[in-house]
């Protein structure tokens, strides 16, 4: 019998793995063998510790310590000094921006200190290729309560009881829905797992399914009992190998333990599941969508009704729940139903995963009580702004979603304080900019992305969305009139009304939220010609500062335009002509700016 | 109808693809998924083949084809990059870095260098967003780009 003393859990998200964690974990096995101590310390790869911004991650059992930014090399220190000699690697920890300490316990981290994780309950604490590990943490737990206790008309209510809803977005109830899908009769019924995350900007299912990949599988069949379901299928992204491979891990070993099978613990339920791929079309995250992409056919949504929960995949009822909906199921169950809705605001239950991005200093994957504010999001958690700057926006609901401002920070988020203030949940990206960014900008942004990804189907949104595109373009080169943004917003009214599915309903709403929060930067580009952050090439002039100018000409030889040339003002100290740019031979390729070591060349 | 002029053993390649997905019509996105990771690409010619192979219509599998942005029918580069176009690496700049891998390559977003060597596309968030911007390069991620440090990047794969 060995004795296990330490434990090394390496993150293998994969963010981690693109920064070496592998050879990290390589590293470790390899030094450890060496020095003979593979039978006290065991290396764990684990899922995504969600502080990836400062990964890649190396936590040590049993003490806690947290440590941040490991490289390959770093990895005999850890061993020579934490293992062998019980000390701190201190300059491997984390480094408290605000009072300059060093902290090894994660616990004490602004990070997250103010998270609850609950859907990521073990991700970064379990080895998610060992099936044991999740059921020494309490899983399949709830799977064997439901098969032995409950009714499936029990666990529904159970679900229902909770007040969970619906993690893709739209925030329907989870049981209300089960309920539906059960009530319907037929032979076959499917349970379907919508892991096509295409958000550009969250990353939070993924991450589930890396890290806690047996909580969707035991979700599922508790779900396939409620139901009566015998079938379950995944529909995930085949952009997610590190993904795929976990869950067929997953999958295989619950089979072997006859979690997945016949004859469930013996209980005479049989549920079996099967992954199917997506191939990138962000409107197969919409359920009737993806049913016919699972069929084979391409991913166009239809009309509900009927819903899929009576005429579904293989026109069976089928019932489609997101990933992140699957990972609270089993929790729900174990602790039940009173405990989770003790958690969040009064209309939404629970968590939220959050993928925190874009210009803030702790990027990562986050998990908050229902009713956090933005400002405690985006300043406790994600260590606000970086590099000191100003606070602009922050985008939620990803191209279905809208830009929020300053005045929202108070503002506790769920799902209905969300669409309030002209957003939307939406599966969790959360993108925070700051004065670098355009937000005429970052909507034609959006729209180009809903324009590439329209399906085709309904004219609303094919050809609306292209006219709404066109009128950003032009605005942002310049050629933009008053009238173009009334026409944006009659485009908009239409689009909302007449679009065939949740995309194209919802395709307008980065552009309406701009509008109703950064008008004056709208005008700015019509009337001024002008864009604040930047952005807009077409905008934007080139000056030379002449006091800081040495007269170099290098800027002159980079031009291609012939655009700069000698002036007659010399500037004190320094002994050639300073130079000029005409700005309507300049092309505004920055070719100028970028040569210059003076630094006397800026965009105004 | 073009003639057919694949290689016997794509052909047979082609055709046990298709029947381990029991010859399913319905299957038709899986078998496009083994067919490309096999081939890299799926030219007329295959469509054709797995179109009969699977007893459906050619206009059915290249509706599908064309309809998923996974799946190509140009040959990719020996090297295929693709800059991530999230939205947390459109804000960290991943434009400019696109712009300089354009200037660098010589080719516009969906080309391929005339050596054959590199192409060049966009994606959709690798959700590796803690390295924003990124790039990918076959299965290795670049993270925290800047235009500067495109060429040093690029340099790796000069064989």
């Amino acid at each position: 019998m060995t004795k296990i003393k330490t434990h090394v859990l390496c993150c293998g998200g994969t963010g981690c793995k693109a920064s070496a964690s592998d050879e990290i974990i390589a590293t470790f096995e390899k030094l450890l063998k060496e020095k003979g101590l593979q039978d006290e310390v065991q290396v764990i790869r684990t899922g995504c510790f969600g502080f990836c911004e400062k990964g890649p991650i190396v936590k040590m059992l049993p003490d806690n310590t947290f440590y941040t930014q490991v490289k390959p090399e770093d990895v005999e220190k850890i061993i020579n000094e934490h293992i062998i000699k019980g000390r701190k690697v201190t300059d491997l920890l984390y480094l408290d921006p605000e009072n300059k300490q060093h902290v090894a316990d994660s616990k004490h981290m602004g990070f997250y200190k103010k998270q609850l994780r609950i859907a990521l309950r073990n991700c970064g604490f379990i080895n998610p290729e060992d099936i044991d590990e999740y059921i020494s943490r309490g899983g399949y737990e709830a799977i064997a309560k439901v098969l032995g206790e409950m009714t499936p008309q029990q666990v529904i209510d159970e679900i229902t009881k909770s007040g969970l809803r619906g993690r893709g977005g739209a925030g329907f109830p989870t049981g209300v829905k089960w309920g539906l899908c059960a009530k319907n009769q037929a032979d076959q019924k499917y349970v379907i797992c919508n892991a096509d995350e295409g958000d550009p900007g969250a990353f939070m299912d993924r991450s589930i399914m890396e890290g806690d990949p047996n909580s969707i599988i035991e979700a599922m069949a508790i779900c396939g009992y409620a139901i009566g379901a015998t079938k379950g299928l995944v529909y995930i992204r085949a952009e997610y190998p590190l993904a795929i491979h976990r869950l067929q891990v997953a999958i295989a070993q619950a089979r072997e333990y006859g979690l997945l099978g016949d004859d469930i613990l013996g209980s005479g339920f049989n549920f079996d599941i099967e992954l199917r791929y997506g191939a990138g079309a962000f409107v197969c995250g919409e359920e009737t969508a993806l049913i016919h992409s699972m069929e084979g056919k391409r991913g166009e949504p239809t009309l509900k009704p009927p819903f899929p929960a009576v005429s579904g995949y293989m026109a069976k009822p089928s019932n489609v729940n997101n990933v992140e909906t699957f990972a609270n199921i089993p929790i729900i169950i174990t602790k039940g139903a009173d405990w989770f809705a003790s958690i969040g605001s009064e209309k939404s239950k629970g968590t939220k995963v959050f993928a925190l991005a874009g210009q803030i200093n702790n990027v990562g994957l986050i998990e908050v009580p229902m009713g956090t504010t933005l400002r405690d999001i985006i300043y406790e958690i994600g260590g606000g702004i970086k590099g000191g700057r100003k606070f602009k926006a922050v985008q939620t609901g990803g191209p279905s979603g809208g830009c929020l401002t300053e005045k929202h920070l108070d503002t506790a988020i769920d799902y209905d304080s969300l669409m309030a203030a002209g957003s939307m949940m939406g599966s969790g990206g959360m993108v925070v900019m700051d004065d670098t960014s355009c937000m005429v900008a970052i909507a034609k942004f959006y729209l180009e992305f809903t324009c590439e990804e329209s399906c085709g189907k309904c004219s609303p949104c094919r050809i609306g969305n292209k006219r709404m595109l066109e009128i950003l373009n032009k605005i942002t080169e310049g050629n933009g009139t008053m009238d173009d943004l009334q026409e944006l917003r009659n485009l908009a009214a239409v689009i909302k009304d007449t679009a065939l599915c949740g995309l194209g309903q919802t395709s307008p709403n980065p552009v309406l939220s701009t509008l109703d929060n950064f008008w004056d930067e709208y005008v700015e580009h019509v009337v001024d010609k002008k864009c604040r952050a930047g952005v807009c090439k077409k905008l934007m002039n080139y000056v030379i500062d002449k006091e800081k100018c040495i007269g170099c000409g290098k800027c002159a030889k980079n031009c291609p335009a012939e655009a700069i040339s000698k002036t007659n003002y010399i500037a004190e100290g320094h002994k050639l002509p300073s130079m000029e740019i005409d700005t309507t031979k300049c092309i505004k390729c920055g070719a100028c700016m970028s040569g210059c070591k003076f630094d006397a060349i800026s965009v105004k | 109808m073009a003639v057919i002029k694949l290689s016997e053993d794509k052909i047979n390649f082609i055709k046990n693809v298709c029947k381990s997905f029991r010859n399913d019509g319905g299957e038709v996105i899986n078998v496009l998924h083994k067919v490309q990771g096999e081939y890299g690409y799926l030219s007329a010619e295959v469509q054709e083949l797995v179109a009969k192979e699977l007893n459906i219509p050619v206009s059915r599998v290249y509706g599908i084809v064309s309809f998923y942005s996974f799946f190509t029918m140009t040959p990719k580069g020996k090297h295929p990059i693709s800059v991530c176009l999230g939205t947390a690496c459109y804000v960290r700049g991943a434009e400019k870095v696109l712009d300089e891998l354009k200037r660098q390559l010589g080719v516009e977003v969906g080309g391929t260098t005339p050596d054959g060597k590199f192409s060049l596309n966009c994606l959709r968030c690798v959700g590796a967003c803690g390295l924003a911007p990124v790039a990918m390069i076959g299965d290795k991620v670049y993270g925290r780009l800047t235009p500067d440090k495109v060429k040093e990047v690029l340099a790796e794969y000069k064989d």
